[in-house]
């Protein structure tokens, strides 16, 4: 449920991008989301779907890079990509390992549509500042 | 700004830019999505360490105690301690007005349908709070094993509660939760006669599974068993805070809770 208000927040950190880089429309917006981020891709995906209208980023693609949970073992000193349930060394079975990439929630690259001339004429009649 | 193309120039006699021309093909980030929350959470962060106030933020399924162990607590430490706390629950007052019987100030945040509480609603209850006089603030999370881990609200510690109807297998099945926590409190022991398929080793063990590197400890509120342990361990987690700002060194700054 907490998925809307990450989108949100999301779309916030686009849309000042967007101004900052005198930019009028996203065609794609990409995440990197950690299975251990406590956020879900397809719930994301449909917040966004909702959010975007509007919005930017209204005909862009949300493209949502799952990353791998992989944990880094202090005594073998191996590096294991390991289930989100099960952070264990695989190897020596050792429970105290640390989490090298799993738990991201980054906002990664934001393409930009050229502006055209219709585009600048279209923000000039609805510009609000 | 130049009505034709859009550009920074305020003089009309420019040559126009290619349409495309001033804006950059892409924009690449690595910025956390939630760094907004996380910008009022370090804002929360900075007025408890400014007032000398520990921030312990309670995660659970609804049901599990959490309410029971601030009321332990409060009668536990009434008079050495000063306890303030902030209830989140999505509706009613009813453990706020739980709280405020044992004249203690209790701030209700209902949050409608939203499933956490964020840095921000915590920061619209701090006025209400005089946080001088307050050495331990409780946040009782909304009951739910899912969103409050992704949150950071400010707090110092996570504790996060696990009762023994609820199961043993609960860290491994709501692994962002528990990995978050700083200490693990299986609650309601005192069913384990009839609860009998509970085993602490395993509801441990699942805790390891998960990455749970946090110490384990067992309450029973109403037999007042384990009780004496848990405020050694709330009591010397204010001592570590105050201990680690009086000294403050740049390497300590990773006080945070483990973001998620």
């Amino acid at each position: 449920m907490h998925e809307f208000s990450i989108c949100q927040s999301v779309l916030e950190q686009v849309e000042q991008m967007t101004r900052r880089q005198h930019a009028r429309r996203v065609t794609r917006i990409v995440l990197s989301v950690g299975p251990l981020s406590g956020v879900v891709d397809v719930l994301l995906q449909r917040a966004f779907d909702a959010l975007r209208l509007g919005s930017v980023a209204e005909t862009a693609v949300l493209d949502i890079h799952t990353s791998a949970v992989i944990v880094a073992c202090p005594s073998c000193k191996k590096e294991s990509r390991v289930p989100t349930n099960r952070l264990v060394c695989p190897h020596c079975q050792q429970w105290q390992t640390t989490l090298v990439s799993g738990d991201e929630l980054v906002l990664l690259r934001i393409v930009f549509a050229p502006n055209t001339l219709s585009d600048n004429g279209h923000s000039v009649e609805n510009e609000h500042v | 700004m130049c009505n034709t193309c859009g550009c920074d120039a305020n003089d009309h006699q420019h040559k126009h830019h290619a349409p495309s021309a001033l804006v950059p093909e892409s924009a690449e980030l690595y910025t956390a999505i939630l760094q907004p929350d996380e910008i009022v959470a370090a804002r929360n962060r900075q007025q408890f360490e400014h007032h000398r106030v520990l921030v312990v933020n309670l995660m659970s399924s609804p049901g599990s105690g959490k309410t029971q162990l601030i009321e332990q607590t409060i009668q536990t430490l009434n008079d050495e301690i000063t306890i303030a706390v902030i209830e989140g629950d999505l509706d009613t007052e009813n453990d706020a007005l739980r709280i405020r019987r044992h004249g203690v100030q209790a701030e209700q945040i209902t949050t409608g349908t939203a499933c956490h509480l964020d840095a921000a609603m915590i920061e619209t209850v701090l006025p209400r709070f005089s946080l001088d006089t307050i050495d331990i603030l409780f946040i009782e999370n909304v009951g739910n094993l899912i969103c409050p881990a992704c949150f950071d609200l400010g707090q110092d510690v996570n504790v996060v509660l696990l009762s023994v109807p609820e199961g043993d297998d609960k860290p491994e099945k709501y692994p962002v939760m528990f990995r978050a926590a700083d200490l693990m409190l299986i609650t309601k022991t005192d069913y384990l006669p009839v609860a009998t398929t509970f085993s602490i080793q395993r509801a441990t063990q699942s805790f390891r599974n998960v990455g749970g590197r946090a110490p384990v400890q067992e309450l029973a509120a109403p037999l007042d068993r384990g009780v004496s342990a848990w405020i050694d361990w709330l009591l010397s987690a204010y001592a570590q805070k105050f201990t680690v700002l009086s000294t403050p060194s740049p390497s300590e700054t990773a006080d945070a809770p483990p973001k998620c």
